[in-house]
């Protein structure tokens, strides 16, 4: 073991681990940022509130004016952007260590798209207008990743053979996007562009709730699927040499991510990057072969959350344009200062 | 494959790209009969016929095969500059560049000229593969595919957000962005062929020079610097020339570069990795593909006319995922 | 342990590659395959260690079938060294052998004393040690060859499949590796199963020879047995003469090659 991990092992129960000393002290501070950014959500805003009186207002205290604006508007939008962040970057570190590609991300490989062809095509046509936009979008996301896993399926699956179908699939949905977008009328195109970018404005416990209940779920089972990760990522023979069973693994994994960003994206929209840039940021900041799976869930969070703190600045603008604006040139930066040339998975 | 059934293949497929030509010139929302076309070409028809055929139609047929012998190209190039089959022509930053170029000059000046887009969307597309590529080079190694991959991507999702900020802010910015990118051929005129043509030839040239240093970078970049290729500079070659064509295809045509992406994969199921091979047959599949769905949209929505980058999409998908099963495609 | 095969039949899509094979591997021996490129050597050691799905027959370990037991369970029992695997960027050595060690954990036991033992005995025995911390990525081919096959030695398998184990290795290293697979095989009891190209190697080290032409068996036993010229003619098409390997013992495969004669030319 390497000089910068710490090895522990108690003889009864027989439990032991290592813990690496970089990768913890990255997730540790990754999570304290995004507490931070989390705390500063609830405070500030058109009503600025004191941490005191946003206590106060949690426990159903104090003032009835910010036990609503805390309790209905501030604590679901900031619980959204910190759950949302999670499960983008999770679900990101996942693909990109199933499929050994940094590159696939779920809005690479077609899920976002389909999401968005789904709620695009709720909004212009009109279709199960009924259904409302979070469940078309986890509809959309769901149907899109069971399509793209039956279309690579072939005696099995491999990781190269679900990002080139994904491609296909995610070609096919961003055109009947764009073709749904050119026929509408101008409103409702615009209501449709500001949901595809992401978007936290008129966010309350209708979408935080669902999303809440997915992550809870979701993420401590990937968690614990987290040892076929890293025998995934040596490769699918030399898995399955190990006694990993590498198809049922495989699915499992996906199908935990593509839930994971399903509802991310019912609850907010696709927001941009986050699922490709934050496994590469917490990876390079941790300096791990694969995306370490909690820190990407962090610096996914800190980046939404502090995203959703500018983007309230400026008015009018979605939370997804800041991640672009906000992640790509950290993602940049972190690229550039690399001090090794490569960086695969 | 044998040689000969290659060479067939590639005459027949360019039968086809001729067919496809005349098909073009031909087939419309106005029905018009081939006798009528024909003296239309040679100045001789009636005047609306000829006038329909010289300022619509021919145009878009010239588009059409420039647009995609440029995207077929570009693909095939990107994928073996970055050794990644997710490697498609956009990947420099370039549609987010064309589309960001497109919405500032719309937002900023109300830009409301057909020449003007062209322009603005070649220059944005050109920015932002250079500042990709720069980012992509700084520190060692150099622009190694991975680096160049996720700069590219940062750069993409930085120009999609600013993009879709102003076009939020900006209704008449977002009417002009939704239709180019929405990906059409139609309504462009013979000055926009005059204008597009000398970059894509100069981007043909480029690109055909670079086949067989592709060939060696495909091994790897230390196989090809002992085969005394200097891999800086080819990839730097291969980037503008991938730039020249994907910047004039996307600022013609709008964000369609998918074609790049797929039809290279397409020509190597026949070829083999083998640029000097793979490169003309991507140039001859690209239009056709671009040509035929640039037909079907004209018929199947009749009297209207569907966007020929969401017919390219729907029949080029499916396609492409048939391959994609049915073939071992070979890893970059 | 003893593994078996019977009546398989192993294809990739369409093509069938063996048909109708059925082996038996002897317990406790190192086993070697030899046969020209393509022979099918790969994909029978491939099926035996189930990451093929024979379209026909079994692999049987033990009397049951490698692909009915649970996958967790096989990789406690038999371990494989793919051919040329790809490590991920920036994955250490130490990393690398200690996933070796996946089949024996369980999320809240990572890092047992078995482990700690079983990882540093294979970075000792394929003198890595002082390698450890360094990324396999940036290793000479021999010794990421040797990080791999120290990964499969921690995983601490009665049986071990080898596939060309000594490629991208110079002849020292080629002979280090085999040493240690002998060792493996004589202390701790290891049945070892490799694809080998050298028939020299191959005569030299193991204990059962089997020649595979066109995905079939021609010739099974001792070295002794299967190595003669008339066996190499039909599994290689090559001319060659066999002595005595003036160390082992063994059988020494010489070949002729179209610019000798096979007999010494007369004085």
């Amino acid at each position: 073991m390497s000089a910068t991990a710490v090895w522990f092992r108690l003889s009864a129960p027989p439990v032991s681990g290592v813990l690496r000393v970089r990768p913890l002290a990255v997730c540790v501070v990754l999570a304290l940022l995004a507490f931070a950014a989390f705390c500063v959500g609830m405070t500030v805003g058109d009503r600025p509130l004191g941490v005191g009186r946003v206590l106060a207002a949690l426990v159903s205290k104090g003032d009835y004016y910010d036990q609503v604006v805390v309790y209905d508007w501030r604590l679901p939008r900031a619980l959204t952007g910190l759950l949302v962040g999670v499960a983008f970057g999770m679900a990101g570190a996942v693909f990109q260590t199933v499929t050994r590609n940094p590159l696939a991300a779920p809005d690479v490989i077609g899920i976002s798209a389909g999401a968005t062809t789904a709620v695009v095509g709720g909004i212009v046509l009109g279709v199960g207008a009924g259904l409302g936009t979070q469940t078309l979008g986890l509809l959309g996301g769901v149907v899109t990743a069971i399509v793209i896993y039956a279309l690579a399926w072939r005696r099995g699956t491999t990781g190269y053979r679900i990002v080139l179908v994904g491609i296909g699939v995610s070609w096919m949905c961003t055109s009947a996007t764009g073709y749904l977008l050119a026929r509408a009328k101008l409103h409702e195109a615009q209501q449709a562009v500001g949901w595809l970018v992401g978007n936290l404005d008129d966010v309350t416990w209708r979408q935080a709730g669902p999303l809440l209940v997915a992550v809870a779920v979701l993420v401590p089972v990937t968690l614990v699927l987290s040892g076929w990760l890293r025998t995934l990522h040596l490769g699918d023979d030399v898995a399955a040499g190990l006694g990993t069973p590498v198809q049922p693994a495989r699915l499992v994994l996906l199908l935990a991510a593509v839930g994971l960003v399903a509802f991310g994206t019912a609850a907010a929209g696709p927001v941009a990057f986050v699922a490709l840039a934050a496994p590469q940021i917490a990876r390079r900041l941790a300096r791990t072969p694969a995306p370490p799976l909690v820190a990407s869930g962090c610096a996914g969070a800190v980046v939404v959350l502090c995203s959703d703190l500018l983007a309230r600045q400026v008015a009018g603008l979605p939370v997804g344009v800041i991640t672009g604006v906000l992640g790509a040139p950290f993602l940049l930066w972190l690229l550039t200062r690399a001090n090794r040339a490569g960086s695969g998975g | 494959m044998v040689t000969g059934m290659r060479t067939r293949l590639l005459i027949a497929s360019v039968g086809a790209l001729v067919v496809l030509c005349l098909l073009s010139l031909a087939l419309g929302t106005r029905t018009v009969p081939p006798g009528d076309v024909l003296s239309a070409l040679l100045r001789r028809g009636p005047s609306d016929v000829e006038a329909l055929v010289w300022g619509a139609r021919l145009p878009r047929t010239l588009l059409g095969l420039l647009v995609g012998v440029a995207l077929g190209l570009a693909g095939a190039i990107m994928q073996a500059l970055t050794r990644n089959p997710l490697g498609d022509p956009g990947l420099l930053g370039i549609s987010s560049g064309a589309a960001f170029g497109i919405v500032v000059a719309v937002a900023a000046t109300g830009m409301a000229s057909l020449y003007g887009y062209l322009a603005v969307a070649f220059a944005g597309a050109l920015a932002a593969s250079v500042v990709v590529y720069l980012l992509g080079s700084i520190g060692r190694g150099g622009a190694t595919p991975v680096k160049l991959a996720l700069a590219g991507v940062a750069i993409t999702a930085l120009l999609t957000s600013l993009t879709s900020g102003i076009s939020l802010l900006d209704p008449a910015a977002l009417n002009r962005y939704r239709f180019w990118a929405a990906g059409s051929l139609a309504g462009q005129d013979s000055g926009v062929v005059v204008r597009v043509l000398p970059f894509v030839l100069a981007g043909v040239v480029l690109a055909l020079a670079c086949a067989p240093a592709l060939n060696s970078l495909a091994l790897g970049d230390d196989v090809a610097t002992a085969l005394g290729r200097r891999v800086g500079l080819v990839r730097l070659r291969g980037a503008a020339a991938v730039t020249l064509l994907t910047g004039s295809a996307v600022a013609v045509v709008g964000p369609i570069v998918f074609v790049g992406l797929v039809v290279p994969h397409v020509a190597r199921a026949v070829t083999g990795p083998d640029h000097r091979k793979l490169l003309p047959f991507s140039m001859v599949l690209a239009p056709i593909l671009l040509l035929a769905a640039d037909i079907v949209g004209r018929l199947v929505a009749r009297p209207g006319e569907t966007e020929v980058g969401i017919v390219v999409a729907f029949v080029g998908a499916p396609f492409f995922i048939a391959l994609v099963r049915r073939r071992r495609l070979a890893e970059l | 342990m003893e593994l078996r095969a019977a009546g398989l039949r192993l294809a990739y899509d369409d093509r069938v590659v063996v048909d109708d094979l059925s082996l038996s591997v002897p317990p406790g021996r190192i086993s070697v395959i030899v046969g020209a490129n393509a022979c099918g050597k790969s994909t029978l050691l491939r099926a035996l260690a189930r990451l093929l799905a024979p379209r026909a027959g079994s692999v049987l370990l033990d009397g049951r079938s490698v692909h009915a037991l649970p996958t967790r369970t096989v990789a406690r029992q038999l371990g494989i060294l793919p051919q040329a695997p790809v490590a991920p960027e920036g994955l250490t050595v130490a990393d690398l052998v200690t996933r070796g060690r996946s089949p024996h954990q369980t999320w809240w036991r990572q890092w047992s004393a078995a482990d700690e033992r079983a990882v540093s005995f294979a970075l000792r025995a394929t003198s890595l040690s002082d390698l450890a911390d360094r990324p396999v990525d940036e290793l000479s081919g021999g010794q990421r060859q040797r990080a791999w096959l120290a990964m499969a030695i921690a995983q601490e398998t009665p049986l071990l499949l080898l596939d060309e184990p000594t490629t991208f290795l110079d002849l020292a290293h080629q002979i280090d590796v085999l040493d240690l697979v002998v060792d493996l095989n004589r202390e701790e009891g290891r049945t070892v199963v490799m694809v080998l190209h050298d028939l020299n190697q191959a005569c030299r080290y193991a204990d059962h020879v089997i020649a595979m032409r066109a995905g079939a068996i021609v010739a099974e036993g001792t070295p002794a047995e299967v190595i003669t010229p008339a066996t190499v003619e039909e599994v290689f098409d090559l001319t060659c003469r066999v002595t005595t390997d003036p160390v082992s013992g063994t059988p020494l495969v010489i070949p002729v090659g179209r610019h000798h004669t096979p007999e010494p030319p007369p004085p």
